[in-house]
C-alpha cells in the first residue's frame, strides 16, 4: 500500500509521463501562485499594520523575505535532485535541477536588490559586507557558475553531470547563508520566523509572509515543469513520443 | 619499493610531473611575474603613500598570489588529456585520487611554491611591516594548498571542455572566499600586534579535509567530466 509513492515517482522518471503530469500540473500551480500572490500583495501593502519602528518602509519584506527563503529552497531542491541524477543516472532529475537553476539565480538577485533598497533607508547603506549578505552574494554566483558549467559543454547530459556535481560541492554555503546570522555579528537582522516554537512577528504582519512563501512556491512549481517540459521536447525531439505529440498538436491545430 | 605498488605509481607521476615542469622551466617564471606585474599595478592605480599600500599589502598580495595560481591550474590536465595520458590514468589499478593527489602536489611546487617564495619581496613592496611577514607566509603556506586542491576538483570538472579559464575562476572564487577572509584576517591581525594564529588554525583544518576529502572529489569529477 505504501508501495505508491516509490512507484509513481519511477514512473514520473519517463519523460512522456513527466510531460502529461507536468503539463497537468502547471496551469493550477501558476493560476494559484498568481491569486496567492495578490492576497498576499494586498494584504501586505494595504492589510498588514505600519511598523512600529520602521513605519511603511517595513513593507519590502513581503518580497524581499519570501524571494530569500525560495533561494535557499530552490538550492535545497537542486541538491535532491542533483544528487538523485548523480547516483541513479536519472535524466528527469538532471534536468529539474539544471532548469531550478536559472529561477534560483532570479530570486537571489531579487533578495539582493530588494535588500539593498531596504538598506538604504534603515541602515543608511546601500550594502555591507556582512556575513548574510555576503553569503548571500556568494550563493548568487555558485547559481551562475553553475549555469554557465552547464551551457560550457558540448554534450548536454555531460554537462548536466558536471553541473549536478558543482551544485553538490556548492551545497555547503545554503547552511552558512541560513546560519550566517547566528555565527556572526552581523547587521543584518536574526530569524523571526521559526518553523519549530513561536515567530517573533506579528500574527497580522506573518500572514501575509506565509501567503507569499506559497505563492512563490507554487510559482516556481509552474516555472521549473514549463522549462522542463520544453527541455524534454528539445532534448528528446528525435523520440517517438515527441514526434506523436507535436502530430496531435498539429492535428488539433 | 615494488613496482606497481600504489607508492610507486604515485612517486612515478610525481617526478614525471616535476620533470615535465623542469623542461619548460621558463614557465615556472610565468605567475611569479605575472604577481610581480600586477604588484606593481597597485601603487599606480591607489597612490604611493605608505600608509594606504601598508594596509591594502596583506590582502593585494594574497589575491594576487591567488588569481596567479587560478591562471596556472588551467594547466593541471589540459596537456595529460590530450595527449591521452589521463585515459590512461584512469584506467590504472591504482586509486585516481592518489595519483590525482600527486598531479595537484606537482603543480603545488612548481605554481604556487615560487610564489611564495617571492610574496615577502611584494609585500615590501607594498610597504606591509616587517612583523606581518611571517603570518603573511604562512598563511600562504596553508592557504595555496587549499586552493591548489579546491581548484583540482573544479578544473577536473571542466576537463577537456575548450572554455575559457574565465569559468573556472566563477566557479571557483566563491568557494575561496573563505579562504580569502582567513587568510588576510590572519595578516591584518598580525600588522595590528593582535594574535593571528587562530585564523591560521581555521586554514589549517580546512587544508586538512581538503588534503583527505578534494582528491576524492577531483577523481569522481574526472569520471565525470571524462565520460563521453
Amino acid at each position: 500500500m505504501a508501495n505508491w509513492v516509490p512507484l509513481w515517482l519511477h514512473r514520473l522518471g519517463s519523460p512522456p509521463v513527466f510531460y502529461r503530469f507536468a503539463g497537468a500540473v502547471r496551469p493550477w500551480a501558476l493560476g494559484l501562485a498568481i491569486a496567492l500572490g495578490a492576497v498576499a500583495l494586498y494584504a501586505g501593502l494595504f492589510v498588514a499594520p505600519a511598523d512600529y519602528q520602521q513605519g511603511d518602509a517595513y513593507r519590502i519584506i513581503f518580497i524581499h523575505v519570501p524571494s530569500a527563503w525560495m533561494s535557499l529552497f530552490i538550492y535545497g531542491a537542486m541538491t535532491l535532485a542533483a544528487f538523485v541524477g548523480l547516483v541513479w543516472r536519472i535524466k528527469i532529475a538532471e534536468t529539474v535541477a539544471m532548469e531550478s537553476a536559472p529561477v534560483g539565480a532570479a530570486f537571489t538577485f531579487i533578495t539582493l536588490v530588494t535588500g539593498s533598497l531596504w538598506g538604504k533607508p534603515m541602515w543608511g547603506t546601500w550594502w555591507t559586507w556582512d556575513a548574510r549578505l555576503t553569503s548571500e552574494l556568494v550563493l548568487l554566483f555558485i547559481y551562475l557558475g553553475i549555469v554557465g558549467l552547464y551551457h560550457s559543454f558540448e554534450d548536454r547530459r555531460q554537462g548536466a553531470r558536471a553541473a549536478c556535481f558543482l551544485v553538490l560541492v556548492g551545497a555547503v554555503n545554503v547552511p552558512i547563508v541560513h546560519f550566517s546570522v547566528n555565527w556572526w555579528n552581523t547587521l543584518h537582522q536574526g530569524s523571526t520566523v521559526r518553523l519549530v516554537g513561536p515567530s517573533h512577528i506579528e500574527a497580522s504582519m506573518l500572514w501575509p509572509l506565509l501567503t507569499m512563501m506559497a505563492a512563490t512556491k507554487l510559482y516556481y512549481i509552474a516555472s521549473l515543469f514549463a522549462r522542463v517540459r520544453a527541455d524534454l521536447v528539445a532534448s528528446e525531439g528525435g523520440k517517438a513520443w515527441v514526434r506523436e505529440l507535436l502530430a496531435r498538436e498539429d492535428g488539433a491545430a | 619499493m615494488t613496482p606497481g605498488s600504489t607508492t610507486a605509481a604515485c612517486t612515478a607521476l610525481l617526478r614525471r610531473d616535476l620533470t615535465l615542469a623542469w623542461r619548460r622551466r621558463g614557465d615556472i617564471a610565468m605567475p611569479v611575474l605575472y604577481a610581480l606585474i600586477v604588484t606593481t599595478l597597485f601603487p599606480f592605480a591607489v597612490g604611493p603613500e605608505p600608509t594606504l599600500l601598508a594596509r591594502i599589502a596583506g590582502g593585494v598580495v594574497f589575491v594576487t598570489v591567488l588569481l596567479a595560481v587560478l591562471l596556472s591550474l588551467d594547466q593541471l590536465f589540459r596537456a595529460d588529456i590530450e595527449d591521452g595520458s589521463m585515459e590512461q590514468l584512469m584506467l590504472a589499478p591504482q586509486p585516481l585520487a592518489l595519483l590525482v593527489g600527486m598531479k595537484v602536489l606537482a603543480h603545488w611546487i612548481t605554481s604556487a611554491l615560487p610564489l611564495i617564495v617571492v610574496a615577502p619581496l611584494l609585500a615590501s613592496m607594498l610597504k606591509l611591516p616587517s612583523v606581518a611577514m611571517p603570518a603573511l607566509v604562512l598563511a600562504l603556506a596553508i592557504a595555496t594548498p587549499l586552493l591548489s586542491l579546491l581548484g583540482g576538483v573544479l578544473v577536473a570538472l571542466t576537463a577537456g571542455s575548450k572554455r575559457s579559464g574565465m569559468l573556472l575562476a566563477l566557479m571557483l572564487l566563491p568557494l575561496c572566499v573563505p579562504v580569502v577572509i582567513f587568510a588576510a584576517g590572519a595578516v591584518a591581525a598580525a600588522q595590528e600586534g593582535l594574535p593571528w594564529i587562530a585564523p591560521i588554525a581555521w586554514l589549517g583544518a580546512g587544508l586538512v579535509m581538503a588534503v583527505v576529502l578534494a582528491p576524492l572529489a577531483s577523481a569522481a569529477a574526472l569520471r565525470i567530466a571524462m565520460d563521453s
